[in-house]
């Protein structure tokens, strides 16, 4: 078989199938990321003692192991569980158990969203941090009540501060999505190893797959900066 | 030594001149806003030690004193911004003390806040600086807010600033903003803490005119500062204040009458010499 009709007829087609796996991945991990992170971000800076000491836990493990550790955890882990239940109260428990056997996706997703959430903390946490405080009584002493001084005041500015360090945690997230392939799944990198082994043209194959994650992480990079010059505030660069 | 009490050298508040309907009658027998014993401990400091004070309708009370004295916490404990460990604030006649959470807030509403270095909010122009409260707090519709918010803006002579965010104002153009935010919930009275301390010489007068207008107009008024020059005219007496109490309270002419040998007089003379005005 000719070069171009390699790539015409094989590689590029398998490609673009582990591309739409790929994004299907990234997605929703990203989106819901980015929520647990706002959540345990803002729950670590403005929540009760006992709750901040329970999310730097989370943050803590989910920081401090492999990513690709977790991910086993939980494709290859979890299930250990659903076998144990299932031996100690028999098979009458398996709706339940069942529950602990992940798909390949869900793993991943699972995965990728919770070590995501982590890190996003850390950004929302550190833009909440920098709202002077002064902000913070200024809306108290116009009879603001806490809970409309954070999403009215807090909130907007601590976003526009957060944005470009979470922005940069979903461009590492769709390289870390490579991954999932570790748990079976066909996304992007899988598809490039099982093309690239099966007809033996590695270099090919894992160039043009590279180039498949630059264009993804150039398009999020667009929307970013497009994301940031929306938000921004006219004169003052620190709020970008 | 003159205690609040009778009727303010300005006489009666001008009518509408803070929008909330003036109180007439009731002959001052109760003062507009009174802070009873206030004493709180930060850090195993007696940052303010029973500290009391009154403010009647109109009247404007000016409050000196070294740094560190305890000014800023006194203003954030009447406003219950920190509320104090002890003691009272009586707003007419209503007590903060015993408020919910729920009625603190409207409490607050009622006080105005001028900080020293102004805390706008960064990421609002200075219109929705000065509409976002009414429209958050108050509830009042988008148009009708911004109206609002122009009108305040007018009155602080920056009605073609609506648009600029606080990074693109001067000093004295964002605490003018503070003023006009401040001054669109129709506050009862007005808690100024050092508004022209952060600000460069040149830009303290406009700021200053527009507290000499607000006093003429009959907003009630406690104000921390520094002019001492520009407050001796506008106030019937002034508290000085240090290491948590009120130490000295009188008119101005009593405590700087010269070789009244009083601390604020050593102060004051202290001040305009770094000053080098009057
Ligand atoms: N939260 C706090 N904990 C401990 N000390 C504080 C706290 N807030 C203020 N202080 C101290 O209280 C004193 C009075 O401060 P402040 O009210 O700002 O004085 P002023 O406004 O008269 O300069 C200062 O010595 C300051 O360091
Ligand atoms: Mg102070």
């Amino acid at each position: 078989m000719g070069t171009l009709e390699f790539y015409r007829t094989i590689l590029f087609p398998a490609l673009n199938q582990g591309l739409r796996v790929s994004v299907a991945i990234i997605i929703p991990s990203a989106i819901l990321g980015l929520a647990l992170g706002v959540l345990v971000g803002a729950g670590r800076t403005l929540g009760k003692p006992w709750l901040t000491r329970l999310l730097d836990a989370y943050v803590a493990v989910f920081r401090g192991t492999p990513l690709l550790v977790q991910l086993m955890m939980w494709f290859y882990g979890l299930p250990t569980i659903s076998v144990f239940l299932e031996a100690r109260f028999g098979p009458g428990v398996r709706p339940f158990s069942d529950a602990f056997r992940l798909s390949p996706y869900a793993a991943s997703v699972t995965a990728f969203a919770l070590c995501s959430g982590a890190y996003q903390s850390e950004y929302i946490r550190g833009a909440i941090l920098s709202i002077k405080r002064g902000q913070f009584l200024a809306a108290q002493a116009l009879g603001f009540t806490r809970g409309q001084t954070f999403w009215r005041i807090t909130a907007p500015a601590a976003a526009r501060r957060a944005l470009p360090g979470c922005g940069n945690e979903i461009i590492y997230l769709i390289k870390y999505s490579s991954l999932a392939m570790i748990v079976t799944m066909s996304e992007l990198t899988g598809k490039a190893k099982e093309i690239a082994s099966l007809y033996f043209r590695h270099l090919e194959c894992y160039l043009a797959t590279a180039c498949y994650y630059l264009a993804l992480v150039t398009l999020a990079t667009w929307l970013l900066s497009y994301a940031e010059k929306r938000l921004s505030i006219p004169g003052d660069p620190s709020l970008s | 030594m003159a205690l609040g009490g009778a009727m303010t050298g300005k006489g009666q508040p001008a009518p509408g001149g803070n929008g909330s309907p003036a109180f007439r009658g009731d002959g001052g027998a109760r003062h507009l806003l009174e802070a009873c014993g206030i004493s709180r401990t930060a850090g195993g400091k007696r940052l303010l030690d029973g500290v009391s004070l009154s403010l009647d309708r109109g009247e404007l009370k000016v409050l000196i004193g070294p740094s560190g004295g305890g000014k800023s916490t006194l203003l954030q404990c009447i406003h219950f911004l920190t509320p104090p460990d002890e003691g009272d604030v009586l707003l007419d006649g209503e007590s903060a003390r015993e408020m919910s959470r729920k009625n603190i807030c409207l409490f607050r509403r009622e006080i105005g806040m001028i900080f020293q270095d102004f805390n706008l909010f960064d990421h609002l122009s200075a219109r929705d600086n000065v509409a976002v409260a009414l429209r958050r707090v108050k509830g009042l519709p988008k148009k009708l807010a911004y109206e609002r918010a122009a009108s305040e803006l007018e009155r602080v002579g920056l009605a073609d600033k609506w648009a600029l965010y606080p990074a693109q104002l001067s000093g004295g153009q964002k605490q003018r903003v503070s003023i006009a935010r401040a001054l669109a919930m129709d506050p009862k009275v007005m808690l100024l803490d050092e508004p022209t301390s952060a600000l460069d010489p040149e830009l303290i007068g406009e700021v200053l005119k527009v507290i000499h207008d607000l006093h003429d107009g009959g907003m009630t008024m406690l104000m921390v500062t520094h002019q001492v020059g520009f407050a001796k005219h506008l106030t019937r007496e002034f508290l000085f204040m240090e290491d948590g109490r009120i130490t000295e309270r009188g008119s101005p002419e009593e405590l700087l009458k010269d070789g009244s040998g009083t601390r604020t007089s050593d102060f004051c003379s202290k001040l305009s010499e770094i000053q080098g005005g009057p």
